[in-house]
C-alpha cells in the first residue's frame, strides 16, 4: 500500500478555521482592489457621483412624467427602492464577478482555486467590500433625497430593528445569488461579461424597485413575486417610510412577519440552491478544463 | 514504497466544439499514462509543445478532472478527494504573468500563505528569505503590476515554495526567464529537493533538454500524450551510448530529404534542419564505421561537408531515437 502523505500539523485546522480564514482574505483582499483609488477624485465618481446621477435621471423622468408633483408617495417609493437597488447591482454582480476578474483579469483562480480554502466563501468573502462601498452610495442617495427631495424620511419614525434585520437578511440573499451566478459564470467562459449587469437588469424591472408590480401585464408579475428581492425592497420601505408602504397595494395585505418569513424562507431556498448551483458547476468546470481559461480579451 | 504521484493508466480527452454544425473533435492529450514519482525525488517532464505535459499537471493539483485512470498524490486519489489533496500540494506555471497587480509582492505572498494557514510572522519571514534568494529582496513594496513579466514569474515561484507543500508542481519555471535567472531558478530548485532530504517531492516540466538532464532525477519523455520512456538521465542515455551520434554541418539539401540517408544499414535516425543557408544533420548510428556509408552517400549527391563533429548522447538524442524526430521538427509538424 502506498502510504499517505500525512498532511502537517500546522495544516490540519477544521472546517470552521478554514471557512473564517477564507473569508477574513477573501474579504481582505476585496478591499484592497475596491479601495485602491489613490485618488479621491475615482472615488468620488464611483460612489457619489454615479449613484447620484443614476437617481437625479429617476428624479427627472418622474418629473417629466407627472409634471414636478413630488410630493406623491410614488415618488418617495421609487426613490427608495433605486436607492437600495445599489446593493444588488454591487452585492451579487460582484461576487459574481469575482470569478472573471480572478480568470481573466488577474489570471490567479487557478492558484486560489488549488489553495486549501472553501471557494463559495472566498467568493462571498470578495462581496464584503463591495456591501461597504455600497452603503457609502446608498446613504449619499438618501442624504440627497432628503435634503433636496422632500423625502418623508423621519429618522424617529424608522423601525430600526426591521430596518437592521431586513438589510441584514437582504445582503446575504443577494451574496447568495451572486455566488449562484459566479458558478454558473464559472461554465461561461465566453460571453460572461455582462453576466451579472443583465441579472440585475432584469431584476431592476420585476422586483419593484422603480415601480409596483401591479404596473407590469398580470402575465409576467409572477416573475417579480418569486424574486426575493420584491420582498426584500417592500420591508426596507416599509422600515424607513412606514406611510408608503400602502404604495405597494398587492403585498399591503401581508404583514411585516409575514414579509420577512417569505424573505427568509427564499433565502434559505437560495443559500441551498447557490451551493448545490456550485458544487455542479465546479465539477462541471474540471471536467472541461474552465477553471483556467482565458478568452484573451 | 513512498509514492509522492502515482497514476496509473491516466487518459485526458478533451472535447473541442467547432461551429455551428461541425461535429465536436476529441483530442487526445493523455494517453494511458502510467508514472510513479517518489517521495524525495526531482521529477522531470519532458516532451515537445502539446505533449499533455500542462495537462497532467492540472489533473494533479485538482483543476482538471481526468477521463479514466486514477491518479493520486500523496497517496490521495485527486478526482475523488481535490480537498484533501490542495493541503499538501503548490503549483506554479511559468510564461506568464498573473498576480494581484495592485498588491504588492509583499502582499501577495502573505495573502497566500494565509491560504494555506500559514502564521503572519513565519510567512514574513519566509517571504523576506526567499524573495532575498530569487533576488527581488529590495522589491517586497513594489506593486506586482510594475513588475516586469520575468521577476513577476518569480514571484510566483516563491509563492509555490512559500507554503512549503509536500508535492510542488512547476510548469515550465523557467520559460520566458533570462539565462542568469533560469539558473538562479535551477539552482533553487535542485537546492530545494537536496536540503529536505528525501521530504519534499518536485514535479516539472519542461522542454529545455539541458533542464532535464541536469537538474531531475527522473525523466519521462512524453510525446501526443504517451509516456515513451522514464528513468535517470544517464540510463536514458545509456543506451545510445553505444552508438556513435554525429552532428555534420553541409551544404544544403534543398528538396531531397533524408530518405537516402535513412535506407542506409545501420544508420538508426537522421535529424534535419536549414540553418543560415547551411543544412545540419545529425545521425545516430549504430557503429562509427557506418559513417564512412554516409559521407559516401553524400559525396554521390554533391553534398559539401563543411562540418563533422561526434558528441556524446543527450536526452534529445533519447527523443529521436524513441520518436524517430526531433522536438523541433514535432513542434513544426503540429504548426502546419
Ligand atoms: N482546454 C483545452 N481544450 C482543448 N484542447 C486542449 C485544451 N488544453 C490543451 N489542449 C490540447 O491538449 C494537448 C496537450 O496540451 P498541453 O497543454 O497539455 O501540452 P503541453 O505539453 O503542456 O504543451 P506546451 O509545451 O505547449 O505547454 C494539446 O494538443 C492541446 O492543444
Ligand atoms: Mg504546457
Amino acid at each position: 500500500m502506498d502510504a499517505q502523505i500525512t498532511i502537517p500539523q500546522s495544516r490540519q485546522d477544521n472546517t470552521f478555521q478554514r471557512l473564517v480564514r477564507t473569508f477574513r482574505v477573501s474579504a481582505w483582499l476585496g478591499w484592497q482592489i475596491e479601495a485602491n483609488w489613490a485618488d479621491p477624485l475615482v472615488f468620488a465618481i464611483y460612489a457619489l457621483i454615479k449613484p447620484l446621477a443614476s437617481a437625479a435621471i429617476i428624479v427627472v423622468m418622474y418629473g417629466i412624467i407627472t409634471q414636478g408633483d413630488f410630493g406623491q408617495p410614488i415618488f418617495a417609493y421609487i426613490f427608495i427602492g433605486n436607492a437600495f437597488y445599489i446593493y444588488v447591482g454591487q452585492v451579487m454582480s460582484g461576487v459574481s464577478w469575482a470569478v472573471i476578474d480572478d480568470r481573466e483579469h488577474y489570471r490567479m483562480l487557478k492558484y486560489v482555486y488549488i489553495a486549501p480554502i472553501h471557494i463559495p466563501t472566498y467568493l462571498l468573502g470578495r462581496g464584503v467590500a463591495k456591501f461597504v462601498f455600497a452603503s457609502i452610495s446608498v446613504f449619499v442617495t438618501l442624504l440627497a433625497g432628503v435634503l433636496f427631495l422632500q423625502i418623508p424620511l423621519d429618522l424617529l419614525q424608522v423601525d430600526w430593528l426591521l430596518f437592521i434585520v431586513s438589510l441584514a437578511i437582504g445582503v446575504n440573499m443577494l451574496a447568495l445569488m451572486g455566488l449562484m451566478l459566479g458558478s454558473i459564470v464559472l461554465l461561461l467562459v465566453n460571453h460572461s461579461f455582462g453576466m451579472g449587469e443583465a441579472v440585475a437588469g432584469a431584476l431592476y424591472l420585476f422586483s419593484g424597485a422603480i415601480f409596483p408590480l401591479e404596473v407590469l401585464p398580470e402575465w409576467i408579475r409572477w416573475v417579480g413575486f418569486i424574486m426575493p428581492v420584491t420582498y426584500w425592497l417592500e420591508l426596507i420601505r416599509r422600515a424607513l417610510l412606514p406611510d408608503i408602504a400602502a404604495g405597494f397595494p398587492t403585498l399591503a395585505s401581508l404583514s411585516n412577519g409575514q414579509l420577512l418569513g417569505i424573505m427568509l424562507g427564499l433565502t434559505v431556498f437560495f443559500a441551498v440552491a447557490a451551493f448545490l448551483t456550485f458544487n455542479y458547476c465546479d465539477r462541471e468546470a474540471r471536467e472541461r478544463g474552465y477553471i483556467d481559461r482565458t478568452t484573451n480579451y | 514504497m513512498d509514492l509522492a504521484v502515482k497514476t496509473q493508466d491516466l487518459s485526458r480527452i478533451y472535447k473541442i466544439r467547432g461551429g455551428k454544425k461541425e461535429e465536436a473533435k476529441e483530442l487526445v492529450a493523455l494517453d494511458h499514462v502510467s508514472v510513479e514519482i517518489k517521495r524525495g525525488e526531482l521529477f522531470g517532464l519532458l516532451g515537445p509543445n502539446g505533449a499533455g505535459k500542462t495537462t497532467l499537471i492540472k489533473i494533479l493539483t485538482t483543476l482538471l478532472s481526468p477521463t479514466s485512470g486514477v491518479a493520486t498524490v500523496g497517496g490521495i486519489d485527486v478526482a475523488k478527494e481535490p480537498h484533501n489533496v490542495r493541503p499538501i500540494i503548490n503549483m506554479v506555471s511559468g510564461g506568464e504573468s498573473s498576480g494581484y497587480g495592485l498588491l504588492t509582492v509583499r502582499e501577495n505572498l502573505w495573502m497566500f500563505a494565509q491560504f494555506y494557514g500559514i502564521p503572519t510572522k513565519v510567512a514574513n519571514e519566509r517571504i523576506k528569505e526567499l524573495l532575498g534568494i530569487v533576488g527581488l529582496g529590495d522589491r517586497d513594496n513594489t506593486k506586482s503590476s510594475d513588475l516586469s513579466t520575468g521577476l513577476r514569474q518569480k514571484m510566483n515561484i516563491v509563492r509555490g515554495f512559500l507554503t512549503d507543500p509536500e508535492v510542488l508542481f512547476l510548469d515550465e519555471p523557467t520559460l520566458g526567464l533570462d539565462v542568469g535567472a533560469s539558473r538562479d531558478v535551477r539552482h533553487f530548485v535542485r537546492g530545494w529537493v537536496d536540503e529536505n532530504k528525501g521530504d519534499k517531492t518536485l514535479l516539472l516540466t519542461t522542454h529545455y533538454m539541458v533542464e532535464a538532464d541536469e537538474l531531475c532525477d527522473r525523466v519521462a519523455i512524453i510525446n501526443q500524450g504517451r509516456v515513451l520512456a522514464c528513468d535517470t538521465p544517464s540510463r536514458l542515455k545509456r543506451n545510445l551510448q553505444r552508438d556513435a551520434i554525429f552532428k555534420l554541418e553541409v551544404s544544403p539539401l534543398n528538396g531531397a530529404g533524408t530518405g537516402s540517408f535513412e535506407k542506409l544499414a545501420g544508420v538508426r535516425q537522421v535529424t534535419h534542419q536549414a540553418q543560415d543557408g547551411q543544412s545540419i544533420l545529425e545521425f545516430i548510428l549504430e557503429e562509427e564505421d557506418v559513417l564512412g556509408r554516409v559521407v559516401n552517400t553524400m559525396t554521390n549527391q554533391d553534398i559539401h561537408i563543411f562540418n563533422l563533429e561526434k558528441r556524446e548522447a543527450t536526452l534529445e538524442d533519447v527523443f529521436v531515437d524513441l520518436v524517430g524526430k526531433s522536438m523541433k521538427e514535432v513542434e513544426g509538424d503540429s504548426d502546419s
